[in-house]
């Protein structure tokens, strides 16, 4: 039996160990901010640098970047009916 | 004859069912975000009862065990096979320190008479109630999904070993791989929404 790999991007150990250390550094942030009063704005940083690691998480453990368009779009997709699927649940709560 | 393994067709397939674990548990944080729009300061007393120094131990832990599947994958590719077993062993053993730490974690919340239907919940503050509940019901489900990937990666050392996962054909251990990263990625929400929340 022969498989046939097609011609995949290695991804180095150095890069791999700057995301690692970017995500370790992102995650004392979370922590830091958590004590600083921002009032409203803390949730909202909280998520952005959550979505910062994950964005980070995807793209290069994931290997998210080296992925063809059907698996890049249907994320996108999927990405599109989470927000759908939130913001107007929230909608409907906050201003029924 | 010659078979031809679509490895793009299954890496695909593996996503496609990542979606639907993402729609699953956004379920979850819709629910979380609307009781946290109705009992903000609950949530925030509720949020710190948990353990900061388990939760922020839990995310360290999740983040290297992450970093090691992605570069025992980037070592099966050149043919490093020994490097690949150890790699896959380390971030196994990240994530029995996870459930173990998730272990003590309940556990003392429980001796403290915090848990779904306890008397301290049932006869509390309604928002701190489903605090609770909501902790233990996402963390209980990421709980399972740690469980299901030391499965999953327990499986592709095992075939790395019998030289079933190789630089020619390593799609399991990629699927596998991709697995363990959505776990990381769910726990990245988790943790500043439930231990961090002011």
């Amino acid at each position: 039996m022969e498989s046939i790999e097609e011609h995949r991007h290695i991804t180095g150990y150095g890069q791999l160990a700057v995301i690692l250390a970017l995500l370790l550094a992102l995650t004392g942030v979370t922590v830091a901010v958590s004590y600083i009063h921002l009032g409203f704005f803390n949730v909202p940083v909280a998520l952005a640098i959550a979505a910062l690691k994950a964005s980070l998480v995807l793209l290069f453990f994931m290997h998210l970047r080296h992925e063809g368009p059907v698996i890049r779009y249907a994320f996108i997709t999927a990405i599109l009916f989470l927000a759908v699927m939130i913001g107007f649940t929230f909608w409907d709560v906050a201003f029924r | 004859m010659t078979t031809r393994i679509d490895t793009a067709g299954a890496r695909i397939g593996m996503w496609i069912f990542l979606y639907s674990e993402i729609i699953l548990f956004g379920g979850l944080f819709v629910l979380y975000a609307v009781y946290f729009y109705d009992y903000p300061e609950l949530f925030a007393k509720g949020g710190k009862e948990l353990n900061r120094i388990i939760g922020s131990l839990n995310t360290v832990v999740l983040l290297v065990s992450s970093f090691t599947v992605a570069a025992s994958i980037a070592a099966i590719q050149r043919g490093r096979k020994g490097q690949a077993m150890t790699f896959l062993a380390f971030s196994i053993f990240c994530g029995l320190v996870f459930v173990v730490n998730k272990y003590f974690e309940w556990g003392a919340k429980i001796r403290h008479d915090i848990y779904p239907n306890s008397a301290t919940l049932q006869d509390g503050e309604p928002g701190l109630n489903i605090f609770f509940g909501l902790y233990y019901v996402i963390t209980g489900l990421h709980g399972l999904h740690v469980i299901i990937g030391m499965a999953l990666l327990t499986v592709s050392l095992v075939l790395v070993m019998r030289d079933r996962i190789t630089a020619s054909r390593y799609v399991v251990l990629e699927n596998s791989g991709l697995y363990w990263h959505l776990v990381d990625l769910i726990w990245i929400f988790v943790f500043p929404l439930f231990y961090l929340v002011l």
